[in-house]
């Protein structure tokens, strides 16, 4: 594995990825390698997940066929220097801050989405220059063998390396020493892998998660618009890998008096979308392995929160299936409500009036996204600047990821950095300042010795004071 | 707790404890979040330096022997300058940003606001420890956040005066200074913060960054690094010199992060640059620069010795070619050059930070670079030439912070360029509006309607949705609607 890394480091030395041709043929060749291996890709997601081809499509290669069109699309205007403007007392100079490649890129990615949480880091990492060793989670085994097999067919070898393995490889990587790393995961293992960072001064980008809430407010407005809202709170919950995913709606906050409304929505749209039963489950992931499986099981173990299912609550041991279920009002201090749940167990939570839902929100970590259901313009501001979060989205949920404009991270315990679009461009690079100085005119009161004139002449100076200075050297002159 | 000695409330992790919670109840309050709150904080920042400068520069000639003018330019100047330029720019830094939306998640509208992180903890460093604490306390006001400032103890009249100084003209129900040395600062990063900004050294900033991991608390880090000078020999040599000198000595005698560390430059063309320097040094600095009122003292005797040890070295001590005086009492170096040092003496393995420059020699310029990428990045790269090709290959292949052709730090007061490190020399930028987004939370907004909702989306999935989502990816109006015909492939 160190040989591997040394040749990474080689191959960065000599400029090999440093060329706009180079990152637009890797770029070039990931296209293709999505394009040409589809089916398989379909495959290894079904095997590890249990996900359907459009939702393989819609969350997994749609995304990463977009993310590369759009980086190949922009690449030139990315790394071209961009000019600062320089002050008339720097006169004649040139100022620009340049982008640069940060070197050798580790990239840590989850299993919920194995090929997005991969290649779209990667897709940032190549377009800013880089060298890079991938390190997918082992839980997706049937993902990752498509990732090694077929990565070295495509890309340049030398320069992109994908390594497979459990926690104790995670480890290893981390004691050396890396330009950057970025990782996609939980918060625990986010803290372990900046400590890792920290021995060597490594800038790290930690994509963490969150319990995110979704604030539903428009039951009272059309029943088309409710209709709607309840497509997009089923869609944005069991929709991306049955809930498993860093952006899914954890939890939902409602008004008491229209609970039982919303509740006989979402099981109408739950049945519709996914099937009337466990039995009959259809175009739903399923959890990624017994271990989380028993996790979750567990969560809805507590007799009190086994009492507040209202729906569903089935689960299939054999086949690692839980179904959709809602629960309404369980302890606001059982586990279920106080960890990410990171699966298909959607807790409604029930306040005397919206507005509660902000204190609510605000009683706990930061998390990555909020989606709030309204139409209230000023309850849009109140969420907005009173409470924290990687993002906030109105009236849907889930489709902010796929927005190149808009930076995708965390703050607080749902991580720092951010990428997507430029930002994954931004995220692997180094933004080098650079001023160019004519050696003409010479300022001589840069120089000591000091005089009470010199200082005057820099005050006026540092202040832009071009009128003062001109007077000041015209009364020097004079006496 | 009271220690005996000091008669002074010991800081320890309760007190830190205390401290963190009080600011939060004072952010929490929506405070630090107003325009005018901002503004009143910069303002009086303002006044502060109006009207205590006298005392600022006396407690840096205390701390530093910093000659005047570098404390009124350096610290105060370049402060009073930062704080303009967040007043007159605040109110457009604050506005959310537009962002553009695309066809997939049509119809919809994006922006991106600005919302400060909460609770930050600035911690500052010794040699301009007025501007290194201030400075970035005017990006953390900007941003709208309350803040913690840890002063350096290697300057105690600094730290005392900017202890007195944010009390009595700043809001301490949100701005505090905790002074001390490595146990307060060792209680204050065992808190839980929502930004760290430190300056100072590689060894305490794994420190600051491994105590941050245990939070998931992000960090800006402004370090240092050997920050190489490139001499080219077709130059104008006179103003060139003037240049590396009022960058290394005239910069805390060397004691700066961005201070030419040592130069490189060919063997035929050493001697002439040397000759210059010699003269240039006289006319600066007089023939007595023990003397000299316009350089500051080593710090104190800990960075003497570790100065006087590398100028000791047995490689390196004969390769003194001008200045090499002590005053150990006085706590002072000369203007001290080396000519020709070996590639494994100390001197050019760690960073100097002091008044001595060792001249490296290469045969050719273009060599130089190769000597620089062998090292850790530093934060800065200096280079003098007129070729234009060494310029454009200097700017490819050498990663550091920031580069100037032709002059030495002067990039430090451009508020349009971030200024940061990278690799060993650090993470992150400020300075401008690089100091508003250092401590701004930047949040992605996305508002969508009701209408045109996609079906393709739900569930149940078919070959039909699956043929509409490529074409919807694709962004291609003509392939929706072959998908709608049911003319494209599933």
């Amino acid at each position: 594995m160190e040989k591997s890394i040394a040749e990474l480091r080689e191959t960065f030395k000599n400029g090999g990825t440093k060329s706009i041709s180079w990152r637009q043929s890797q770029l070039k060749a990931l296209l293709q390698l999505i394009n040409q291996n589809e089916d398989s890709i379909f495959k290894a997601l079904d095997q590890d997940l249990g996900k359907s081809p459009v939702e393989s499509y819609r969350d997994e290669v749609g995304v990463l066929k977009k993310s590369v069109t759009y980086t190949l699309s922009c690449l030139e205007k990315w790394v071209a220097p961009k000019k600062a403007e320089v002050p008339l007392l720097f006169f004649p100079a040139k100022a620009e801050v340049m982008p640069q490649p940060l070197g050798v890129v580790l990239i840590f990615s989850s299993w919920n989405f194995p090929f997005t949480l991969a290649l779209d880091p990667l897709i940032g990492a190549i377009s800013a220059g880089n060298t890079v060793l991938l390190k997918p989670s082992d839980l997706a085994p049937a993902c990752i063998s498509f990732l090694v097999e077929t990565i070295p067919k495509y890309l340049d070898n030398k320069a992109i390396k994908v390594v497979a393995g459990g926690a104790d490889i995670g480890e290893r990587l981390l004691q050396l020493k890396w330009d950057k790393i970025f990782y996609t995961g939980s918060p625990r293992v986010g803290r372990l892998v900046m400590a890792a960072a920290a021995k060597h001064l490594t800038p790290v980008t930690l994509e963490l998660g969150g319990k995110c809430p979704a604030i539903v407010d428009t039951l009272s407005t059309t029943p088309s618009k409710a209709k709607v809202t309840a497509k997009r709170i089923v869609g944005g919950k069991w929709g991306p890998c049955n809930g498993q995913a860093c952006i899914a709606i954890d939890y939902l906050l409602v008004e008491e008096k229209l609970a039982s409304a919303l509740i006989e929505l979402l099981k109408k749209t739950i049945k519709r979308f996914y099937g009337e039963n466990i039995k009959s489950l259809k175009s739903i992931s399923r959890i990624v392995n017994e271990h989380q499986f028993q996790r979750l099981v567990n969560l809805l173990k507590d007799p009190n929160v086994a009492d507040s299912i209202v729906y569903g609550g089935s689960v299939d041991e054999e086949k690692l299936v839980i179904e959709p279920t809602i629960l309404l009002d369980p302890p606001l201090d059982s586990e279920i409500m106080s960890e990410e749940i990171f699966g298909p167990l959607l807790p409604i939570i029930t306040l005397k009036n919206i507005e509660e839902s902000i204190n609510f929100i605000n009683s706990k970590s930061n998390p990555l996204v909020i989606y709030a259901f309204t139409e209230d313009e000023t309850f849009k501001k109140r969420i907005l600047s009173e409470t924290s979060s990687g993002t906030v989205t109105f009236n849907d949920s889930m489709v902010q990821f796929l927005c190149d404009s808009l930076p995708f991270g965390g703050v607080g315990q749902s991580g720092f950095g951010r990428y997507h679009g430029k930002y994954s461009f931004d995220t692997f690079s180094h933004e080098k300042s650079i001023l160019h100085r004519g050696f003409y005119p010479e300022i001589e009161p840069r120089y000591p010795p000091w005089t009470d004139f010199k200082l005057l002449f820099i005050k006026l100076a540092y202040e832009f004071d071009y009128f003062g200075l001109i007077l000041l050297l015209l009364w020097f002159k004079r006496s | 707790m009271t220690s005996e000695v000091e008669n002074k409330p010991v800081f320890c992790t309760e007190s830190a404890k205390e401290l963190v919670k009080e600011l939060r109840a004072s952010f929490a309050t929506g405070k630090t979040k107003s325009y005018e709150w901002r503004l009143t904080q910069l303002n009086a920042m303002v006044k502060m330096m109006e009207e205590k400068e006298p005392q600022i520069v006396a407690a840096l000639h205390d701390d530093l022997s910093k000659p005047e003018l570098e404390s009124s330019i350096y610290e105060i100047a370049m402060l009073k300058n930062s704080c303009r330029l967040a007043v007159k720019n605040m109110k457009h830094w604050m506005m959310p940003e537009k962002a553009k939306t695309s066809l997939v998640t049509f119809p919809s509208s994006a922006e991106i606001v600005s919302e400060p992180l909460g609770v930050v903890l600035v911690i500052s460093a010794w040699n301009y420890p007025f501007l290194f604490s201030l400075d970035p306390i005017v990006g953390a006001i900007a941003a709208g956040n309350a803040i913690v400032l840890k002063p350096s103890e290697i300057a105690p009249a600094t730290s005392l005066l900017l202890a007195r100084l944010v009390a009595e003209y700043l809001d301490s129900s949100c701005i505090k200074v905790v002074e001390g040395a490595v146990p307060e600062t060792a209680a204050l990063l065992e808190q839980k913060w929502d930004k760290i900004l430190y300056t100072g050294n590689g060894r305490v900033a794994r420190i600051v960054m491994a105590a941050a991991a245990k939070h998931l608390t992000p960090v800006v880090m402004e370090l240092g690094g050997k920050c190489p000078v490139i001499v080219d020999s077709d130059i104008n040599l006179q103003v060139a010199t003037r240049r590396i000198i009022a960058g290394k000595w005239g910069c805390n005698n060397g004691q700066a992060c961005i201070s030419p560390d040592y130069i490189i430059t060919m063997k035929d063309y050493a001697q002439k640059l040397i000759d210059s320097f010699k003269y240039e040094l006289e006319r600066f600095y007089g023939k007595n620069p023990l003397e000299s009122k316009d350089l500051s003292r080593i710090v104190n005797s800990n960075h003497f010795a570790r100065l006087s040890k590398l100028l000791d070295e047995d490689k390196v001590s004969s390769k003194i070619v001008h200045g090499g005086e002590r005053d150990k009492e006085n706590l002072k170096i000369t203007p001290t050059i080396l000519l020709d040092v070996p590639r494994d003496s100390l001197i050019m393995n760690e960073e100097i930070f002091g008044p001595l420059l060792p001249v490296f020699l290469v045969d050719k310029v273009e060599d130089s670079f190769d000597v620089i990428n062998s090292g850790t990045k530093p934060l800065a790269a200096y280079l003098f030439t007129n070729k234009k090709k060494l310029k454009e290959k200097f700017v490819a292949t050498v990663s550091a912070g920031g580069l100037v052709i032709n002059d030495t730090t002067v990039h430090l007061a451009e508020p349009t360029l971030p200024f940061g490190g990278v690799g060993d020399s650090g993470m992150g930028a400020y300075h401008g509006k690089f100091s508003f987004d250092a401590f701004s939370h930047k949040k992605a907004v996305l508002y969508r309607g009701f209408a045109c909702d996609a079906f393709v989306r739900y569930p149940p999935y078919t070959r039909g949705k699956l043929g509409l989502l490529r074409a919807l990816f694709d962004g291609s109006i003509l392939g929706i609607i072959r998908a709608l015909l049911g003319w494209s492939k599933a």
